[in-house]
């Protein structure tokens, strides 16, 4: 599957968008890092959906714009995305950040919206279960706390990086989610809300957000049900990419 | 020249080792921390401002920073307020109160207020964002930095030169009723310093036209001083005026002795530890996202293996990092820099990291009488 790599205005902000496949619409949201490559899930995705991986404003090649100051306004942007691409019985796909992104919508309005596939969400918190400080982690600390295989993580670090690129993620990351650190306080009340089919997926060994946060979300979220992965990190979707799209097509 | 006595009030006698295999004196677990000993050091550091008095400087200095061994003062306030009531003539130089890390800025007018009120109008107030390491243990947002630095520093000088009361409606700030009790004594208000460790934006802003505030480069090899200070002169030609000298400052620890020899050989140990130990800490806490632009975040990336290495005495002296030597050899490297820059402030840092009581005491007493009156002189 080949997928086209453009930009979309929405907002007046212009978004990277690379798009392929065919199907009902898949909306993949990326995380802290962006998504600056098509990976091996987004192709297996493509041959069952129309799978839409933007890089959010302030990450990426997408523009910055000055009305970015928190994830709320990330929510209401990509809502107004939806509608701008008439996109509908979306399957919404987001992780870490992105699955916050992705909660965020869905509280405000699931009516493009046929389900959630919630990926070590960050979003929310609960005693005992504090997100680990991605800001003060070294660059390469960060990249081997992602995943459990070492040899996934010494791949990703041997790739070339593009620092601009990087800091520019890592602002973007630090404006939405410095302070309340990852999470919004006040998701937790509006999380009934979310009315569509929720898949939560996590990995067991995950050092950044912890697995137990998966059961706080399916707690508040009426229609959730839990996958957890076993020697699997943050990264379900790069670290076990079978059966990650498994269960997003199940 | 106007000369000040600046002073960290550091935790001077924090456990080397334990900092050492801490990677940093900040965020160094307090059980590091022992209350009778910073009993005794916060007295023996305010007494060494109070002595600044009487052996002729023209300003002392306190400032801010928060759960580190590097400075005990979270509050300069607080040594401000001690020093208003123990001194009678010298300026009190707070250097700075940290704005964008206050929830209310207005505390800060009041506080600055009443200190100059007090002191009966010898408050230099000085406003920094604070070092990037108090964006992790406060929280607040850096990328949010220079944005609340504004609007606070805007809200604080209106509170203290406009009548009140007025509605302040900022973006990071919104207070209904502003309407200060006590405005401050020096008309229109303090004099406004601004610490830096340098930056193109800092010095826009402090070099404009509307503001002409007095610019500090701090702690920085003698020839970034010099590019910074010449950056703030040609800011305020592209603004059409010529800055005065005292509109520049620089910043440095120095220390005095009888001859250059035993001046290093008593400085080493403590000079040593000051910039390897209690100044040193890592990249992501020094510089959180949004702290600086990321094009000076890119450079100090790349220079990165300089700046946070070790530096020996020696290095540091030929950078100009420090100033060290007999009575003429400090005033000779003085009248070099001044030469060379014109700045019309100079602070001096005469207590740095480990340095004891006698030594900070000989190294003041030295400076002040041997090497301050011709350096007052240069005009």
């Amino acid at each position: 599957v080949s997928f086209t790599d453009g930009y979309a205005e929405v907002d007046g902000c212009k978004t990277r968008l690379r798009r392929g496949g065919t199907g009902a619409p898949l909306l993949f949201l990326h995380g802290a890092n962006g998504a600056p490559v098509i990976m091996p899930f987004m192709e297996k995705l493509a041959q069952r959906f129309d799978v839409l991986v933007p890089e959010h404003p302030g990450y990426g090649k997408s523009d910055e714009p000055e009305w970015l100051e928190n994830i709320h306004d990330l929510a209401y942007f990509y809502l107004d995305f939806l509608k701008a691409l008439s996109l509908s019985n979306v399957t919404l796909v987001g992780t870490s950040m992105g699955g916050w992104i992705a909660m965020e919508m869905a509280v405000r309005d699931t009516s493009r919206i046929k389900s959630l596939v919630l990926v070590s969400p960050a979003g929310v918190t609960a005693p005992g279960l504090r997100a680990a400080d991605i800001f003060l982690m070294a660059p390469e600390e960060a990249v081997r706390n992602l995943f459990v295989d070492r040899k996934l993580a010494e791949a990703r670090l041997a790739q070339p990086e593009d620092i601009d690129i990087s800091l520019k993620n890592r602002h973007t990351t630090a404006r939405l989610a410095w302070e309340p650190r990852l999470h919004d306080p006040f998701l937790p009340k509006w999380l009934h809300r979310i009315d569509v089919p929720v898949k939560l997926v996590w990995g067991r060994e995950d050092r950044i957000l912890p697995v137990g946060l998966a059961e706080v979300l399916a707690q508040r979220i009426p229609g959730a049900h839990v996958h957890i992965l076993e020697n699997c990190g943050h990264l379900p979707h790069a670290e076990k990419p079978d059966e990650f799209v498994d269960i997003v097509c199940r | 020249m106007q000369v000040t006595l600046f002073h960290l009030m550091p935790y001077a006698e924090v456990d080397l080792a334990a900092a050492r295999a801490h990677g940093t004196v900040w965020g160094l677990p307090n059980r590091n921390y022992d209350a009778q000993v910073a009993h005794r050091l916060y007295n023996r550091f305010l007494d060494e401002l109070e002595y600044g008095e009487t052996l002729g400087f023209d300003a002392v200095s306190v400032n801010e920073h928060h759960q580190t061994a590097y400075g005990l003062m979270p509050s300069p306030i607080v040594t401000a307020s001690a020093l208003a009531r123990r001194t009678s003539r010298v300026k009190i130089a707070i250097l700075g109160s940290a704005l964008p890390l206050r929830s209310h800025p207005m505390m800060v007018a009041e506080e600055h207020a009443m200190i100059d009120v007090i002191s009966g109008g010898r408050l230099i107030s000085g406003f920094v964002r604070g070092i990037g390491a108090e964006y992790h243990t406060f929280g607040v947002n850096p990328t949010f930095s220079h944005d609340r630095f504004h609007e606070a520093h805007d809200l604080i000088v209106r509170a203290w030169t406009e009548k009140g009361p007025f509605a302040f409606e900022g973006h990071h700030y919104r207070v209904s009723y502003v309407n200060l009790w006590p405005q401050p004594l020096q008309k229109p208000h303090p004099p406004i310093w601004i610490p830096s460790q340098g930056s193109k934006e800092t010095i826009d802003w402090a070099a404009h036209p509307d503001r002409r505030y007095t610019y500090l480069q701090t702690f920085s090899p003698a020839k970034v001083v010099a590019r910074y200070l010449k950056m703030y002169r040609d800011t305020g030609e592209g603004y059409g005026y010529r800055a005065a000298d005292s509109q520049l400052g620089w910043s440095v620890p120095v220390y005095v002795a009888r001859d250059d020899e035993s001046a290093r050989k008593q400085a080493r140990f403590h000079f040593e530890n000051f910039r390897n130990v209690f100044v040193r800490m890592p990249l992501e806490m020094l510089l959180p996202p949004g702290y600086t632009s990321r094009e000076s975040l890119k450079n100090v990336m790349k220079a990165k293996a300089q700046m946070f290495g070790d530096v020996t005495l020696e290095q540091a002296l030929e950078l100009g990092l420090f100033v060290c030597g007999s009575p003429d050899t400090v005033l000779n490297a003085f009248r070099k820099h001044w030469q060379e820059m014109r700045f019309g402030n100079l602070l001096v840092l005469c207590q740095f990291g480990t340095l004891p009581a006698d030594l900070t005491r000989t190294n003041m007493e030295l400076f002040a009488r041997e090497v301050m009156p011709a350096l007052k002189a240069l005009n």
